[in-house]
């Protein structure tokens, strides 16, 4: 009798990407809204953003129900510390934080492509960039998911910044000023749903700086 | 006097297998387990999917002065270039360093829960870590999960009381002594270069410049490697970093380009 194979696989890829950007006193993080399974759309409006701290958020593509799981889980550790620590994680401890959560399903993983992004202690932008179990650097911008191949040597040309690893050591965030961010991630994105199927409906940014959260919308394709 | 320790208590074991790093670093952290019949099979998917970063070039060798430790800085998964600026020389501690090739999430969490290790070392026994003990630390961890698709290649380097020590550990939880290492896709290249110019009375310049050299010549050669040529030195004083330089301009340091004669001028054709 030939060999039966399992036909179930605990995970599935709800495609989308996300993108962000690091400056000198900012941080851009966005990501598209589409969710979808296969060739059908399940939704043009689902989040992937997500705010861990005051000042960190998350945007993670990939398998959303690992998303979902992967934010409760650091929602809940977050909250752990703020009791035990009276005040906010910063973006580096966070960074830490989502790279040993990743590392402890090493053997299980959780099918989440993270990108990390927020200010650091001295209101500097900065930006993590993950692997599925929990590699992680800190970099001057990144992105992830389904349309990162597109994506990625996009910024490289635009925001090409001196390696971290460089000796004399030299700033990874981009000089770019917080509208020319935004302008070139909706550029970025535009691209991208023109030749990623899973990349459109909508995009979501959020821009962290000194004066806080803010939340702004552009329509992409929905084709 | 009974001491009140509740305020010492890390992090509340509301979740006990997530948990169990913070409260007994002695033992090795619990990981959750898929529920299959076929684990093997199962893992070698989820690696699929995952796709770790792997690929690279790294270095080490003992000479006169103390250890060269040299890397480059490439991520590659699969044909993609994840990324050019990967850590690969993890500084353990003020004395000693750690290489990472293999998966890059393996290297980095073993060798972060390994720099914890030493310092809980240091505390217990009021002394550092001998490079031999932090080794044996490693490579018993690592034999541990034997079998389950760890990928570790990596070189522990380090000044301790007997001098400069040198070790290799890997996934299976093998673990060698030596003088001099190479460990990745690109490490025959390396290991050319290294081999034909090393001498065991080099000065520091001389050492750190062969290192270079290697590591160059290994990304020159070598899809998987790339990016930044950093190197590093372990002295009595413990470690510093010489250099970190692109693999790109090193090329034409190396080999600058020389105006050349031209035996026939090409003439422009003007009109079609």
């Amino acid at each position: 009798m030939p060999k039966e194979q399992a036909n179930w696989s605990p995970y599935d890829n709800n495609g989308g990407s996300c993108v962000a950007v690091a400056g000198a006193d900012y941080c851009v993080i966005a990501a598209d809204t589409r969710m979808s399974t296969g060739y059908n759309i399940l939704t043009r409006d689902y989040s992937k953003i997500c705010k861990l701290a005051d000042k960190c958020v998350m945007a993670s593509s990939g398998f959303q129900a690992d998303v979902k799981a992967l934010q409760k889980h650091l929602a809940a550790r977050h909250l752990i510390y703020q009791h035990q620590h009276n005040k906010q994680m910063s973006c580096p401890a966070m960074a830490q934080l989502l790279s040993n959560t990743l590392y402890y399903k090493r053997f299980f993983p959780y099918y989440s492509f993270n990108v990390l992004g927020g200010l650091d202690n001295e209101g500097k932008g900065c930006v993590f960039t993950y692997d599925a179990v929990g590699s992680y650097e800190k970099v001057g911008y990144s992105c992830q998911g389904s349309g990162s191949t597109l994506i990625m040597p996009f910024l490289d040309n635009q925001l090409k910044s001196p390696s971290p690893l460089l000796l004399p050591a030299q700033d990874a965030v981009t000089p770019l000023a917080e509208a020319e961010a935004i302008d070139l991630i909706k550029t970025v994105f535009a691209s991208a749903s023109e030749r990623d199927i899973y990349t459109g409906d909508k995009l979501e940014i959020v821009v962290i700086n000194a004066d806080g959260i803010r939340r702004e919308y552009m329509d992409l394709r929905k084709d | 006097m009974k001491l009140d320790t509740a305020g010492m208590e890390s992090a509340a074991p509301v979740w006990g297998s997530h948990n169990e790093l913070v409260d007994g670093f002695s033992a090795a952290p619990s990981f959750e387990l898929p529920n299959t019949t076929d684990f093997d099979g199962f893992q070698k998917e989820a690696i699929q999917m995952v796709k770790p970063a792997k690929g690279t070039t790294t270095l080490a060798f003992i000479f006169k002065e103390g250890v060269m430790v040299a890397a480059d800085s490439r991520a590659s998964m699969g044909g993609y270039i994840s990324s050019q600026s990967v850590k690969k020389i993890i500084e353990i501690n003020p004395y000693m360093l750690g290489t990472m090739a293999g998966g890059a999430a393996d290297c980095q969490f073993w060798h972060r829960n390994l720099g914890i290790k030493c310092r809980l070392h240091e505390l217990a026994n009021k002394r550092r870590i001998s490079v031999t003990g932090a080794s044996k630390l490693l490579a018993n961890i690592l034999y541990s999960y034997r079998g389950m698709g760890l990928s570790v290649g990596t070189m522990i380097a380090g000044w301790d009381e007997t001098g400069p020590g040198l070790y290799y550990v890997d996934n299976e939880g093998g673990r060698l002594k030596g003088m001099r290492f190479s460990v990745g896709s690109g490490s025959p290249y390396a290991y050319g270069v290294l081999d034909n110019g090393y001498r065991y009375d080099m000065s520091v310049e001389e050492a750190a410049e062969l290192a270079r050299r290697a590591i160059y010549h290994a990304t020159f050669r070598d899809g998987a490697s790339g990016g930044v040529a950093s190197v590093y030195y372990v002295g009595p004083n413990g470690w510093k970093k010489l250099s970190g330089d692109d693999v790109g301009e090193l090329h034409y340091r190396y080999y600058p380009v020389m105006p050349s004669t031209v035996e026939q001028e090409m003439v422009e054709v003007t009109g079609a």
